[in-house]
């Protein structure tokens, strides 16, 4: 190839807002539950209803707008947004258009070595749309209105990006600023983290923009890192054979791993926005500003300088543990029962990130609680538990949250200390291996681990491994 | 006793008093509408068995002394662009022919509290755009004072169900005069109140920044107390406000000694008819002679108020009834092979012309490209036109205005030509474009007989100031002329 490009990228980056309640009604936002069971007159869009903004929306917004370095829109205002679509119960999405809550922002990202800042344009609020589902047996299509009206802030970037790691730093940067707030938990799966890439090219040294195309449905940050890929080669093989890039909205599909164009018809719409008139500017004072930005809690950089110094643990555990709230909020909560920080730290860095690997989850989907192992730390510690037991009831503590002192019991787990009982066994085990015990007596030090394995064996793992290799040496003597 | 003559303040007096049950009233208005309704056709439909049942429980409650308000067990009509929990609600459009609300409108609901008896649903304009009531799918309504003549609209179901004596009271709603107007037509009392001040829960929208509930009713009295039992601070509609006077009936005083009232000179010169303009003046004359200040201002800007109005009312419009679209509720089209075919068969079919008209106007003005020309100019218009009304009401208490141009037209002369009909909002929607209250109140009649009424606007939240100067009014004039059926009802007398 002669000549070199630069690939030149914005996001849309769509980030549902975790409140209990939608935007505009009183309707639970869990996710999942039956279809068109979470609804209501105002978010199936019935005729008169009206809809009564969630304060708690404009609250998180703005903590992730405060969080990303924007400034705040003191007098906001919703518009709406009119397009036909089922899914859109009043055929019209209420939106922000001419005063987003946030403008004028940034974020830093780490690639390598390299910190860049990418610009934030602006971050408004809006409303979700239900979900389509078409029926092939009955050749008909269902609407769900459960996601109808949960709220959701659109946070737009500046074309700042120049590839996909670039891009994948940025949501997860995003993603950890809106974790840390509790503004949302960002999964990508479930949709409540959604990206649009804006890519275009140009030659390098260049300072014009290139036409842009707008690629939707990428659902993984696999997929967003396949799309650009792909679409910064379409878009170069285009301008090699002399074409044209069309700017356009283009779908991705992951599975055949290519972007194909929209119909026109759903791509050049003309909204018509317009103000919402049903419902009145937000008026955001300095002190409501100044209140959130008291309630922010420690973000990434903050808490890592603390761990160093209060925990006393390693820069790079701390990286790991900081690296999600979910994290971050089990080390503190754990550490603060049991005040061992190293300890915890290491459960949290092998066998937590073991299991999360084994079972392909992320952090968010810790389910133990701080509790349980702050115990199986303390019964480990105590000796209650040697460390294979440990282990293995950890692994009750991930999968079920058990409570490990109740689990030990139970399965009478617990280390057995009583000298007379191990005395006897070992007599026992000296009597079967007089080859052994020569062994060891000649100087063969292993010789003594075989014995030691085999009271281990008949004790079912639960003996103190320590007293029995003294009580061992101390009868062979 | 003569019951559907009775106000309703009269109606529930005596129904606390136990001259009056509830069924006995809430039977005459069916009596009455069984001899009326084929002529004047007040209503889109009648719950005369919900009404029967309602009547007997509302008694209980008023037996008990659980209801001692003064519109317990008094009947009432109800606008069919409310809705009405279980009660077809239909706008008189065909697209919501088969619509049936799962909620009532809080209005309603405030009402049903104090005891009210809701006997039908009236007829109006197609989603209340209109100013006739002869766009309604259900047929036109006929003014009772005579049946060639429209009853104004959109509210001329409710205005016409109230004159007709079918009803006591109705509640009607004002985007631009569509209370005011047809009370003007019918001879009758009505007032849109302050933006805000009833709920607009429950109301279908037409253009949400304009749209206001409100009463009406054949005297001040009526209107007062039907106004200060709807009027409530809803958390349910972010625009509803919160205000601690509404006690409107305590502004029941015949006084208005010293109360300053403005005649705008530009709403009574080219355009206002002489026989509507000589019965105003003479009520001006009689408020002054009580002791009003009455002086001529110029108010300005009259003629942008038209267009500002249909330019916002319509883009509001178009964006509100894009609901209606077949996909969950109400009409949809019996043939079509994929959604957008669907949606636009659904939508030529359901709706009529003038709504049609209305969607176009407000899609077009918040297109792309025009925006900017239309509708942003008429939104700094309005802010104009709002200005204007400030310096006036910073000299006067209140102004004094036509409602309409004219009386009552004959039907079918005027959707023929849109942009007259329009020009006949001129007096009524700079009121709601400013958020202001205005009450129309019967001063005369024209030659025909027809009514001609006398518009009181004031600023915003001083409803209680148009209150005591229209029952002053009330007060110091007797009222001499009674629709048709007020006439029938006495020739009838005679021949018995």
């Amino acid at each position: 190839m002669s000549r070199q490009y630069e690939t030149v990228i914005g996001l849309e980056v769509h980030v549902e807002l975790a409140t209990k309640t939608k935007i505009f009604c009183g309707c639970s936002t869990a996710f999942g539950g039956a279809p068109n069971t979470h609804t209501c007159p105002v978010c199936t869009g019935m005729p008169g209803s009206l809809p009564v903004l969630n304060k708690k929306v404009v609250e998180y917004a703005m903590a992730v707008g405060l969080a990303t370095n924007c400034k705040i829109t003191q007098v906001c205002k919703f518009d709406r947004k009119n397009y036909f679509y089922p899914d859109n119960p009043q055929n019209y999405q209420i939106s922000q258009l001419y005063l987003p809550i946030a403008r004028d922002g940034y974020v830093e990202i780490e690639v390598g070595e390299q910190k860049k800042k990418v610009r934030i344009h602006e971050m408004h609020m809006e409303e979700d749309a239900g979900k389509l589902i078409h029926d092939e047996w009955e050749d008909c299509s269902l609407v769900d209105y459960n996601r109808s009206g949960v709220p959701l802030i659109e946070i737009v970037s500046e074309p700042d990006m120049r590839s996909a790691d670039e891009v994948i730093a940025y949501l997860e940067k995003l993603r950890m600023i809106c974790q840390y707030l509790g503004a949302s938990d960002c999964k990508l799966q479930e949709g409540s983290m959604r990206a649009d890439v804006n890519l275009s090219i140009r030659e390098v040294g260049a300072s014009e923009f290139g036409t842009r195309t707008e690629m939707k449905n990428l659902n993984s940050f696999k997929a967003i890192t396949h799309a650009i890929e792909g679409e910064r080669q379409r878009q170069i093989e285009l301008i090699e054979e002399g074409k044209k890039v069309i700017q356009e909205t283009r779908r991705w599909d992951d599975n055949k791993e290519y972007s194909y164009a929209m119909r026109s018809k759903e791509d050049a719409q003309d909204y018509r926005y317009f103000p919402e008139p049903d419902l009145v500017p937000i008026v955001i004072s300095d002190e409501w500003i100044q209140k959130i930005k008291d309630q922010q809690p420690e973000l990434r950089n903050e808490k890592l300088a603390r761990y160093e110094k209060d925990y006393d643990i390693p820069r790079y555990d701390a990286e790991i543990i900081t690296g999600t709230k979910k994290m971050a909020d089990l080390f503190e909560a754990t550490c603060a029962i049991c005040n061992k920080p190293k300890k915890v730290s290491n459960w949290l860095m092998v066998e937590t990130m073991r299991l999360l690997n084994e079972n392909g989850q992320e952090p968010a989907d810790i389910k133990f609680s701080p509790e349980n192992l702050a115990k199986l730390i303390e019964l480990a510690d105590a000796g209650t538990i040697n460390s294979s037991v440990a282990k293995e009831v950890f692994e009750k503590v991930f999968a079920e949250d058990v409570d490990p002192e109740k689990y030990v019991e139970d399965h009478g787990l617990k280390t057995v200390n009583d000298e007379g009982a191990l005395r006897t066994l070992a007599e026992e085990v000296i009597a079967k291996n007089p080859k052994a015990v020569e062994d060891f007596k000649g100087g063969k030090e292993k010789a003594l681990g075989a014995l030691v394995g085999q009271i281990m064996k008949a004790m079912k793992g639960k003996a103190n491994p320590g007293m029995v290799n003294e009580l061992l040496r101390e009868m062979l003597k | 006793m003569d019951l559907k003559s009775l106000t309703a303040v009269e109606l529930g007096k005596k129904i606390q008093a136990k001259e009056v049950t509830v069924k006995e009233a809430v039977e005459a208005c069916f009596t009455q509408i069984d001899k009326v309704e084929k002529e004047v056709n007040s209503f889109v439909s009648l719950q005369k068995e919900a009404a029967l049942k309602r009547a007997e429980e509302v008694q209980k409650l008023i037996d008990d002394g659980t209801l001692t308000g003064p519109l317990a067990g008094v009947p009432v009509a109800i606008k069919d662009n409310m809705c009405t929990e279980g009660v077809t609600t239909t706008c008189s459009s065909k697209i919501l022919s088969n619509f049936v609300p799962t909620f009532s409108a809080e209005a309603v609901l405030n009402l049903e509290k104090a005891g009210a008896v809701v006997i039908g649903k009236t007829n109006m304009d197609e989603f209340a755009m209109g100013s006739t009531t002869e766009t309604s799918y259900y047929g036109e309504t006929k003014n009772p004072w005579n049946l060639e003549h429209v009853p104004g609209g959109s509210s001329g179901g409710s205005c016409a169900a109230v004159a007709a004596l079918e009803v006591p009271y109705a509640l009607g709603s004002d985007t631009g005069g569509s209370i005011r107007q047809p009370s003007s037509y019918c001879g009758i009392v009505g007032i849109k109140p302050t933006y805000g001040t009833v709920s607009r829960y429950g109301l279908i929208a037409y253009g949400s920044s304009l749209d206001q509930i409100g009463p009406v009713a054949r005297d001040v009295t009526d209107c007062a107390t039907v106004l200060e039992t709807i009027a409530s601070h809803d958390a349910k509609d972010s625009t509803s406000v919160e205000r601690q006077d509404t006690d409107f009936t305590s502004a029941l005083v015949n006084d208005v000694k010293g109360m300053k009232i403005g005649i705008p000179k530009d709403y009574f010169g080219e355009g206002l008819d002489e026989e509507v303009k000589k019965p105003i003046l003479e009520a001006a004359e009689v408020l002054k002679n009580a002791g009003a200040e009455i002086e001529e201002f110029d108010l300005g800007l009259v003629k942008y108020a038209i267009p500002a109005y249909y330019v916002i009312a319509s883009a509001e419009a178009s964006s509100n009834l894009s609901r209606f679209d077949g996909v969950k509720y109400g009409y949809r089209t019996k043939d079509y092979e994929e959604l957008h075919q669907m949606y636009k068969k659904t939508r030529s079919e359901g709706f009529g012309p003038e709504v049609k008209r209305r969607i176009m106007l407000g899609s077009f003005v918040l297109s792309s490209g025009y925006y900017d020309a239309y509708y942003l100019k008429a939104l700094r218009t309005k802010a104009l036109i709002k200005k204007a009304f400030d310096s006036a009401f910073a000299k006067y208490d209140m102004i004094l205005a036509p409602a309409a141009p004219t009386t009552a037209p004959k039907l079918g002369s005027s959707l023929s030509d849109p942009i007259k009909m329009y020009l006949g909002d001129i007096y009524t929607i700079s009121v709601n474009l400013a958020g202001l209250p205005g009450i129309s109140i019967p001063v005369g009649q024209d030659a025909k007989g027809l009514p001609v009424g006398m518009q009181l606007i004031g600023d915003c939240f001083q409803e209680k100031k148009l209150f005591q100067a229209a029952y002053t009014y009330e007060c110091l004039t007797e009222k001499k002329w009674v629709s048709m059926y007020d006439k029938t009802e006495a020739a009838g007398k005679e021949e018995a």
